[in-house]
């Protein structure tokens, strides 16, 4: 149990810097903007996952239809109210046929308070919740109603407060928010506090991904080629693959038939000198007796 | 050696062939299935009087079934099952040799031949507006000329021709705002009579040539107050009608020039009245009935509108239609309950005061209160009139009371079952229920005598039969202890009736019954209806002393908030443990993984003000709870909302006096579907008894990929919601449908897929690390079936065999749904050319066993389809690593194998669940399909690699061994004389 712990302990160790650095590579950025709606013109690909410290950095913008806009995070330690913890900023990119994507997000976070510190480590003390929300329309906040996500306050502190969003939108809908911490949160949680109390955000946008389609053949193919292929396809193994199962047994045989060839001089040639000694002559003739009776 | 492995490969390539043949060959029906027919509770039977028909009866049911029965026997002649949105709404005979049914609000009317049951017309009939559907067949009259039905639909009077169903006329009543109440036709006149109201006040006749349509008179008078909108004809010129109230009858005479009026007070006709009056159908003339709270008053019209109380009696009283059983004489009956017995009383209509015949009979209590009577008379031997009465019970079973007795009873309730479960049955002691069944060793060695000719194939037709005959009437299959299979089970079933039934798995027999006191009307629970079962205890350490029961859930109505009611029964006896109303609502029951001491089950109940429950409420249940309270989390779909919303638990109810076993929740996540584009149409997800052998699947070229296994998984499909109405009710632009793999405890979307120009209904089933779900799509108008597999990327570095060895791998550690999910997945679509109506996946004791999908097809049979041709991973030409691996080539459709029905040549009809139940054996799956009809069989979907199968000969072994045996020693007796020959010589 003891050396499980070690291993185990070890092994989170060695896997935190890892996976927080495998995490800035660029995988997630195709994954947002791999799968566009359909119907879409073809886009540019556009990163969405940016370090919130880089957000002022400027960019040229795409087309005219661009609008830009705001939505406003806000979070709650345990079952206290939900107040304003930072801002999304996103361009809302119309479409010729009247959709309406999000793009480039970016988002700023505001750092924690004093009292929001205290709240904060409360909540590490008690392994309880630290509860986020969006709205769930960004035209209109908070749309029908707010999404909600949440996670054990002891999954986030690293070196700092590591947290990851990734935000599913349907044009100019969140769906949801997966938050947590960007590694992983081993069970038992342990309590740690963070050494600077401030964030470091991942975010990422999500949209649907298409379904592959059924396979469609034509008529022929399943029964026509493969059937053939099918048949062309065996001289293509080797003669001992396909008659290893007679050669062994064969090659057997022949091994025993050499053997008792070789055997069959020795055994004239023991059996003239028999004056050579009187054991050999004892052992050979008691098989060849056997025969006789037989 | 050579040849071992040879043989081995050979028997690996037979284990993996692409084709399981799961067929039965015919002597082997009914060995491990069964099937039983029902009807549903009747709603109307109409008997027939003319000579070929006169020991039928025809009945239609509330579930859409019309059929055919036999009075003598109860048995089926013949059944056809409408669809679920074709109520039936009225029956007649018409030509003595046509069965017509309205159905569908009135726009469908058809016709069967009453011998067989084969449809012979059928015509719609098209009306502006929803209204009442009467329907009314020309009686009495002998002559032919009379063949015309008479059918009130959708606002519209149509005559149609029973011969054809030609509409001979119709008559458009739509421009009048008229409700129309009745179509009253008088025998031996060509009028008709329409009456009904207008507003609320208004009341109208018109007066109708029968022949042809045209309207000869139409009189309206108004009423000073207001009606209720109930209407019963006591006389051929007199109407009663309620007024709006409740409180006041109003006699309505309509022949004479003008229409006139008459009301009359209950409260001046029966002392202590209170309550609004409710009217029942008028049995005959003259005479009418009015139920006020659970008195039944009877009252009659006198022929200047005078009303005069006849009589009233407090018991529970069902009256049956007027009966003519000769040229002048008419009768009707009256069922009523006095303690467990019931009385039977036939009347003559213009002789209230004395009973032409009067029966008591004790009924079974579980049966419960006595719904509908339908009278039917009968010539006995002495020449005089008889009389039986059909009788349909409280729980929906259907009797047939003649002379005093039950001559025969249906347990109709079975055909809407509403839950199942399944309990284990007593653990074999002395004294135990159990069947009586050895038989002596004479018999034995003559069943095996028998068997042993039949291997042999010199067995005569005689014997065959004598054999089929033994094995079918197997006693060991039907006996009521636990065997070592786990074949054996009782299936407890909740019907819509409130009525538990225990069917034995061996032949399907009934082996108890009982008619839920919670589940029964009541002043407090006026609507109950059972919603579900759970396990309640399952007794393990004292399986030999304490009897499993089951949990029962119920509401009383059909919306969420309604007041709950629970109830546990013993599953061996029968018996209702104990029963209470709660003082909560029941939205959602959540079974936890936790047992007390006595080995209950603990259950959540989540309320609709999204309060928990816990039960049972006992100290030692909370502290259990206490102690896992922060590892609970629950979730809710809001279908009409678009909202799933998940919680965790907090201790403690705020602002209830309510005690340790309540609960707060709180929001921890919530998906909100845009409404604009997205309806929720199916959520569906794992079973909690599940048991998945293998975390990891080893793909060609020793490659490992570990499934992600997790049981917080719901896969949730939603679709346009301009495309959520049937198939073609939105183009191939506007429909759209995205399926989810949502975690239900940190509310993560960990896979989210859209299929353009599908369309639903989804049918889907979850299993392990899998779903599969069934869809149309519109762009290659067929149906379509996809699998998205679910892969935990996580844990995919544990491949070295080093890192195995050295514990250097995370496989062991505790799973954490906070870390961040790093889930991979497959997925692949497929065509298939049925439409499906309810899907299920099969489960095995440990999971070893590879799984197959039941489709219950839209022809009502029950198909199974290999996992393996739902492999996200399938490929045109699978490499020869994939090959052995057992990957089947790529096709677009899904094969259908004629062999692989389960259900064979039987139909399950109106099916609407598939439920599995997993043996002892790991092999073998128990299967039960429920509609109308019932269906049970064993399924081995890798065949029985662990048992021998039933037909399998011991005795043929047996005489194999002694043989040889003998054959050996007989051998050596000889080469021992022949040594001794040879040393001799």
């Amino acid at each position: 149990m003891k050396r499980v712990i070690v291993t185990f302990f070890f092994l989170t160790l060695s896997l935190f810097p890892f996976s927080s650095f495998q995490f800035e590579s660029d995988e997630l950025l195709l994954d947002d903007e791999e799968f566009g709606l359909e119907g879409a013109p073809p886009r540019f690909p556009e990163p969405a996952s940016i370090p919130a410290a880089r957000s002022s950095r400027k960019r040229h913008s795409d087309s005219d239809s661009d609008s830009k806009i705001q939505f406003s995070l806000e979070h709650a330690f345990g079952d206290s109210d939900f107040s304003p913890a930072g801002t999304f900023s996103a361009r809302l990119k119309t479409w010729n046929h009247g959709g309406q994507t999000l793009t480039k997000l970016r988002f700023s976070r505001n750092g924690f308070t004093d009292e929001e510190k205290e709240k904060f480590k409360k909540l590490l003390q008690g392994d309880d919740f630290y509860r986020i929300r969006l709205p769930s329309n960004v035209l209109s906040p908070p749309g029908r109603d707010y999404i909600i996500s949440s996670v054990k306050a002891r999954c986030l502190p690293r070196d700092g407060l590591d947290e990851h969003f990734v935000i599913h939108t349907e044009g100019v809908n969140i769906l949801a928010v997966n938050y947590g911490s960007p590694g992983s949160c081993p069970y038992p949680r342990q309590l740690k506090l963070p050494v600077k109390w401030s964030f470091n955000s991942h975010t990422v946008l999500k949209n649907s991904e298409q379904a592959p389609r059924a396979p469609i053949f034509t008529e022929e193919v399943p029964g026509g080629d493969n059937g053939e292929g099918e048949v062309v396809q065996p001289p293509e193994r080797s003669f001992w693959a396909k008659y290893w199962m007679y050669l062994i047994p064969l090659g057997l045989i022949v091994m025993n038939a050499i053997t008792q060839a070789m055997n069959m001089p020795e055994e004239q040639a023991t059996g003239q000198p028999a004056t050579q000694g009187q054991p050999a002559t004892g052992v050979q003739r008691g098989p060849s007796a056997a025969v006789r009776r037989r | 050696m050579a040849t071992a492995v040879r043989l081995l490969v050979l028997f690996l390539l037979f284990l993996s062939s692409p084709n399981p043949i799961l067929s039965l060959y015919e002597d082997q029906v009914g060995l491990m299935d069964w099937h039983q027919q029902y009807i549903g509770k009747v709603r109307h039977a109409v008997f027939h009087t003319q000579k070929t028909g006169r020991k039928r009866v025809v009945v239609y049911t509330e579930e859409n079934v019309l059929a055919s029965l036999d009075l003598r026997h109860g048995e089926i002649f013949w059944r056809r099952v409408l669809g679920t949105n074709d109520a039936i709404d009225g029956i007649d005979i018409a030509l003595g040799k046509y069965v017509i049914t309205l159905s569908s609000g009135g726009s469908i009317l058809r016709a069967w031949n009453l011998p067989n049951g084969q449809m012979v017309w059928e015509s719609s009939l098209q009306g502006p507006k929803h209204s009442k559907a009467l329907l009314s067949v020309e009686k009495g009259s002998k002559s032919k000329k009379y063949n015309i039905v008479i059918v009130l639909s959708r606002g519209c009077l149509h005559a149609v021709s029973s011969i054809d169903g030609e509409v001979l006329w119709k008559k458009d009543f739509d421009a009048q705002s008229l409700e129309i109440q009745q179509v009253i036709q008088l025998p031996g006149s060509d009028f008709l009579y329409v009456v009904g109201f207008s507003g609320s006040s208004l009341f109208e006749v018109y007066q109708i040539n029968a022949k042809n349509g045209e309207m000869l008179k139409h009189e309206i008078a108004s009423f000073s107050g207001d009606f209720s909108g109930e209407l019963s004809l006591v006389s051929s010129e007199m109407l009663v009608a309620l007024d709006a109230t409740g409180s006041s009858l109003i006699t309505i005479s309509f022949h004479s020039e003008q229409i006139s009026f008459q009301q009359a007070y209950i409260s001046h006709l029966v002392e202590g009245f209170s309550g609004p009056a409710m009217m029942l159908p008028s049995p005959v003339t003259g005479i009418f009935a009015v139920k006020i709270n659970t008195v039944t008053v009877f009252i009659e019209v006198t022929d200047k509108g005078k009303l005069e109380v006849l009589d009233k009696t407090e018991q529970p009283t069902v009256i049956s239609d007027a009966l003519s059983f000769s040229e002048t004489q008419q009768a009707f009956a009256l069922v009523q309950h006095e303690g467990n017995k019931i009385h039977f009383i036939v009347k003559l209509a213009d002789n209230w005061g004395s009973n032409l015949l009067k029966e008591t009979i004790e009924l079974d209590q579980q049966r419960g209160l006595v719904h509908k009577v339908f009278i039917h008379n009968y010539i006995r031997t002495d020449r005089s009139h008889g009389f039986r009465a059909l009788v349909v019970m409280e729980d929906h079973s259907l009797l047939l009371l003649q002379q005093g007795a039950v001559v025969w009873s249906r347990e109709d309730g079975l055909a809407s079952i509403v839950d199942v479960t399944t309990s284990e049955l007593p653990v074999y002691k002395e004294g135990a229920l159990v069947a009586k069944v050895e038989h002596n060793l004479f018999e034995w060695l003559k069943g095996h005598w028998l068997k042993l000719k039949g291997t042999l194939m010199l067995a005569s037709p005689e014997d065959v039969a004598a054999i089929q005959r033994i094995r079918l009437k197997s006693s060991e299959k039907s006996k009521m202890t636990r065997d070592h299979n786990g074949f054996r089970k009782f299936l407890i079933v909740l019907t819509r009736g409130g009525k538990l039934f225990a069917l034995h798995t061996g032949d399907g027999q009934i082996v108890w019954s009982v008619l839920l006191h919670s589940l029964r009307y009541s002043d407090r629970c006026q609507h109950p209806m059972g919603v579900n079962l759970y396990q309640w205890q399952v007794p393990h350490h004292r399986a030999m002393d304490e009897n499993p029961s089951v949990l029962i859930v119920g509401r009383c109505g059909q919306r969420s908030d309604a007041q709950g009611v629970i109830s546990f029964v013993d599953t061996y006896t029968g018996r209702e443990l104990r029963s209470f109303g709660l003082v909560h609502s029941i939205a959602q029951v959540i079974p936890l993984p936790f047992t007390d001491s006595t080995e209950q089950c603990l259950h959540l109940i989540i309320d609709a003000d999204k309060h928990a429950h816990l039960y049972p409420k006992t100290p030692e249940a909370v502290g259990i709870f206490q102690s896992e309270l922060s590892k609970v989390y629950w979730y809710s779909v809001e279908a009409d909302n678009g909202i799933i919303r998940g919680y965790g638990l907090k201790s403690g109810c705020v602002g209830k006096e309510a005690g340790e076993d309540c609960f707060d929740t709180r929001e921890l996540w919530s998906v909100v579907f845009p409404s604009e584009s997205e309806k929720i149409i199916a959520t569906v997800t794992r079973k909690p008894n599940e048991v998945v052998h293998t975390q990891a699947k080893v793909v060609a070229d020793q490659d490992v990929m570990y499934k992600y296994l997790s049981k917080n998984l719901l896969f949730v499909a939603t679709v346009a919601p301009k495309a959520s109405g049937e198939i073609g009710s939105a183009t191939l632009e506007e429909s759209w449908l995205i399926v989810y793999l949502i975690d239900t405890v940190t509310g993560r979307i960990l896979h989210r897929m859209s299929h353009h120009g599908s369309h639903g209904p989804v049918h889907a089933v979850f299993s392990e690390n899998w779903v599969v779900y069934h869809y149309f799509n519109l762009r290659a108008h067929r149906y379509e079936m996809s699998v998205i597999e679910i892969y935990d990327q996580s844990r995919a570095e544990n491949k070295d065999v080093w890192k195995l060895v050295l514990g250097k791998h995370n496989l062991t550690l505790p799973i954490s749904l906070y870390s961040r999910a790093e889930a991979m997945t497959k997925s692949q679509s497929y065509f298939i050319t049925h439409s499906v109506k309810t899907m299920a996946v099969t489960l095995t004791a440990k999971g070893i066993t590879s799984k197959q999908l039941l489709i219950g097809t839209i022809g009502d049979q029950v198909l199974a389809l290999d996992k393996r041709f739902l492999d996200p991973r399938r490929t045109v030409n699978p490499s020869q690593a994939e090959r052995e691996e057992g990957i089947i080539p790529l096709t677009d459709t899904l094969p259908i194998i004629p062999q692989s029905y389960i259900t064979h040549a039987l139909k399950v009809e109106g099916l609407r669940e598939i439920v599995i139940v997993p043996a002892k054996l790991e092999s073998t799956t128990l299967v039960f399909a429920h509609g109308v009809d019932l269906f049970f069989t064993r399924l081995a979907p890798s065949k029985t690699y662990d048992s021998l199968t039933e037909d399998f000969s011991y005795a043929l072994l047996l005489l194999t061994i002694v043989a040889l045996v003998a054959a050996i020693f007989v051998t050596w007796v000889l080469s021992e004389r022949k040594d001794l020959q040879e040393k001799w010589r």
